[in-house]
C-alpha cells in the first residue's frame, strides 16, 4: 500500500496546496488501492477512474493558477443515493440500476468545487433503509476490520471505503443513524449535521423530514473540513437552513474545560453487557479527564424513539417512493394496463425491506389509522424535541453510545425488528434534528472490534460539537490502535 | 390505538405493489409484529402536545416566481423506459367502453 492513501484529508490539502504532491499522484495512489482491495470489500458500486483523473487534472491546474482550494486533491466516496451528473446513481436498488443522473447534488457539487476527487459511488442499504448494508440489491460490502462482518448502514460503503483507505472523505446520509452507526462499526468519524444544514437537493429522498447528508472521515478535523465545504443555504432545497454557518475547522479544541456533558439516564449501558458497559463508562471518564463536567440528564421519551421513527420514516418513504412507477425513468415491467404496470414494476424493482417500509407507511397514513399512528408519532416527535431542549438547559453536549454492539456477522439479524434496534441510540437525535456524531472510543468483543461514542449538540451547534470531538479524539487516539484486515 | 390485524393485500393495493402469496404471509406477520412494537406509543400522554412535521424552526419559505435553468428535454426523455416523440409512453389508461 502506498502511504499516500493513509493521509488525512487535511494533510492532503496542505501538501497539494503547497505543491509538494499533485492531486494526480494522490488520485493514482487511491485508484490503485481501490483496484487492490475493492473486489474483496465491495465498497463501491461504480468506480469512477476516468472521472477522478479528469478532476485531478482540473484541480492541479487550478492550484497551479494560484487558487486556494479547501479540499484540494481529497479522494471522495459518494454514497450512491446522491446524484453526480453523467454517472450511474442507483440507491442500491434494481429500480434505478441503470439510471444516469442528469444533474449533480448540491452537497456533491460543493465538494467538487472545493477540489475533492470523486473516486466512486459507494454501496448502501437500498434507498438508505437499513443498518448493515445487507439490504443493497446490487452488492455486498464487507467490514474492513473483519470481512465476515457487516460495515453497518446504511452508509456502509462510504464508511468502509474511508476505513480501508479507498477515500479520505465519504459522503453519507443519515435518517435514523445511517452515518453514525457505520462510522462506529468501521472505526471512523461519522457526522450528521443539524437537519437542514446541508442541502438535500440531489439526494434521493427516503424520509424528507429526517434525511441529512454528512461526512465519514478518519479524523474529526477532516469531518470539519467537509462540513465547512458543504454546509449552508441552498435555494434548490426549501428546507435548507438560511442562517450563517460557523466555520468548524477553526473551532477545534484540545480540551473540554468549561463544557458540561450530559449523560442520558435512560441510556443505561449495563444492559449492553459488562464489557460494553465498561467501555462506555471509560469513555465518559475520558471526557471528564479532559475537563468536562459530567451531568446526568433525562430523556423520558427514550424508549419511544423506535416506535416514533418506524412510523414517521416509513410514512414519508411510502410517499417519496411513489414516484418510482415505471413511467419516466428507471425500471419498467409491462402489464396489461397502467395499474398492472405500476404494480409489477414496483414488485420487481423494490427489495423486501423497501416493500415492508412502504407497506407500513401506507398503512400508517391510510384512512382510519392516520390519527392513531402518524399523528400520534408526530406528537411523540414534539416530545423528543422538548425533552432535548430541557436536557440542554443543563448541559452543552450529550454523550451516548453510537451503537449497542460492534459490527455483527452477515445474516445474523433475520427478524426486521432486531435490525431496527440497532438505531436505538441514534434515532432520538434524528427525531429532534440535532447535530450528532460518532467518534471511535475503543474495541469490544472477540475478535476485538471498533465501537463508537456518540456526541450530540443543540441545533446549529456543529462547531462546538466537532470542537469537543476533536479534543476527545486527540487525547484518546482510539482509532489508531486498530488495524484493518486488508 | 388501533391494533387490528393488518390487511396486507389491501395496503399493497394502495401502495401499488404486487405481492406473491409468500410475501403476503411473510410481510403480514412482520408488519403485525412491528405494529405491536409501535403500539407502545399509546402509553404516551399526548393530548396537550402539538404534532410536529419538522423540528428546525422553518416558517413559510418563499421565492420569487422566476424561470431558471432546467434539465434539457432530450436528456430527461432519453431515460424514459418508453417514449414517443416528446412524450412518455405508457400502457392504455382509459378502458374501452
Amino acid at each position: 500500500m502506498n502511504d499516500i492513501v493513509k493521509r488525512s484529508a487535511a494533510d492532503i490539502v496542505r501538501d497539494v496546496s503547497a505543491k509538494r504532491i499533485s492531486a494526480r499522484d494522490v488520485t493514482e495512489a487511491v485508484l490503485a488501492r481501490v483496484d487492490e482491495v475493492d473486489d474483496r470489500l465491495g465498497c463501491y458500486l461504480t468506480r469512477l477512474h476516468d472521472r477522478a483523473r479528469q478532476q485531478a487534472q482540473h484541480v492541479d491546474e487550478r492550484v497551479a493558477a494560484g487558487e486556494r482550494l479547501p479540499l484540494a486533491g481529497v479522494p471522495l466516496a459518494v454514497k450512491d443515493n446522491m446524484c453526480l451528473a453523467g454517472t450511474r446513481t442507483t440507491a442500491a436498488s434494481k429500480i434505478l440500476e441503470n439510471w444516469i443522473a442528469p444533474y449533480t447534488a448540491t452537497a456533491v457539487q460543493r465538494m467538487l468545487d472545493a477540489g475533492a476527487i470523486p473516486i466512486g459511488k459507494s454501496n448502501l442499504d437500498e434507498f438508505a433503509m437499513g443498518s448493515s448494508c445487507e439490504n443493497s440489491a446490487l452488492g455486498v460490502t464487507r467490514n474492513p476490520y473483519d470481512l465476515k462482518r457487516v460495515p453497518g448502514g446504511s452508509s456502509g460503503g462510504s464508511a468502509a471505503a474511508v476505513a480501508a483507505f479507498e477515500a479520505a472523505i465519504g459522503l453519507g446520509s443519515d435518517t435514523g443513524g445511517s452515518i453514525r452507526e457505520p462510522g462506529a462499526f468501521c472505526n471512523v468519524v461519522g457526522f450528521k449535521p443539524t437537519y437542514g444544514r446541508v442541502s438535500r437537493y440531489g439526494l434521493i429522498a427516503f424520509a424528507s423530514s429526517l434525511d441529512q447528508i454528512g461526512p465519514l472521515t478518519r479524523t474529526v478535523e477532516d469531518a470539519a473540513l467537509a462540513y465547512d465545504a458543504m454546509a449552508g443555504h441552498d435555494p434548490m432545497d426549501s428546507t435548507s437552513i438560511d442562517r450563517p454557518v460557523e466555520p468548524a475547522a477553526s473551532s477545534l479544541r484540545d480540551d473540554l474545560k468549561g463544557l458540561r456533558i450530559g449523560i442520558v439516564k435512560e441510556f443505561e449501558t449495563a444492559k449492553l453487557g459488562p464489557e460494553i458497559d465498561a467501555l462506555y463508562k471509560r469513555a465518559y471518564e475520558e471526557l471528564a479527564g479532559l475537563g468536562a463536567e459530567l451531568v446526568e440528564v433525562a430523556l423520558p421519551t427514550a424508549d419511544y424513539g423506535l416506535a416514533t421513527y418506524y412510523l414517521i420514516a416509513p410514512a414519508e418513504c411510502s410517499s417519496n417512493l411513489a414516484r418510482f412507477d415505471g413511467v419516466r425513468y428507471g425500471l419498467r415491467v409491462d402489464g396489461a394496463d397502467v395499474g398492472q404496470m405500476y404494480e409489477q414494476t414496483r414488485a420487481a424493482g423494490f427489495g423486501a425491506e423497501v416493500k415492508r417500509r412502504i407497506l407500513i407507511g401506507t398503512y400508517a397514513l391510510s384512512s382510519g389509522y392516520y390519527d392513531a399512528y402518524y399523528v400520534k408519532a408526530q406528537k411523540a416527535r414534539t416530545m423528543f424535541a422538548q425533552d432535548f431542549r430541557k436536557a440542554f438547559e443543563r448541559c452543552d453536549l450529550i454523550a451516548a453510545p453510537a451503537a449497542s454492539s460492534p459490527a455483527f456477522e452477515f445474516d445474523s439479524k433475520s427478524d426486521p425488528y432486531s435490525m431496527y434496534m440497532m438505531d436505538y441510540y441514534t434515532i432520538p437525535m434524528s427525531l429532534a434534528g440535532l447535530p450528532a456524531l460518532s467518534v471511535p472510543c475503543g474495541y469490544a468483543g472477540t475478535p476485538a472490534l471498533p465501537m463508537g461514542l456518540q456526541l450530540a449538540a443543540p441545533l446549529f451547534e456543529e462547531a462546538k460539537l466537532l470542537g469537543a470531538a476533536h479534543a476527545y479524539e486527540r487525547a484518546t487516539a482510539h482509532a489508531a490502535k486498530g488495524t484493518v484486515a486488508v | 390505538m388501533a391494533s387490528d390485524k393488518i390487511d396486507v393485500r389491501y395496503v399493497a393495493k394502495l401502495a401499488r405493489i404486487a405481492l406473491t402469496q409468500d410475501e403476503v404471509e411473510r410481510f403480514g406477520k412482520q408488519l403485525g409484529d412491528l405494529l405491536e412494537h409501535v403500539n407502545v406509543l399509546s402509553e404516551l400522554e399526548t393530548s396537550a402536545v402539538p404534532a410536529t412535521a419538522q423540528v428546525v424552526e422553518s416558517t413559510n419559505v418563499e421565492r420569487s416566481d422566476e424561470a431558471g435553468p432546467c434539465l434539457d428535454r432530450e436528456t430527461v426523455l432519453s431515460m424514459a423506459p418508453q417514449r414517443q416523440g416528446a412524450f412518455f409512453r405508457v400502457p392504455k389508461i382509459i378502458a374501452e367502453p
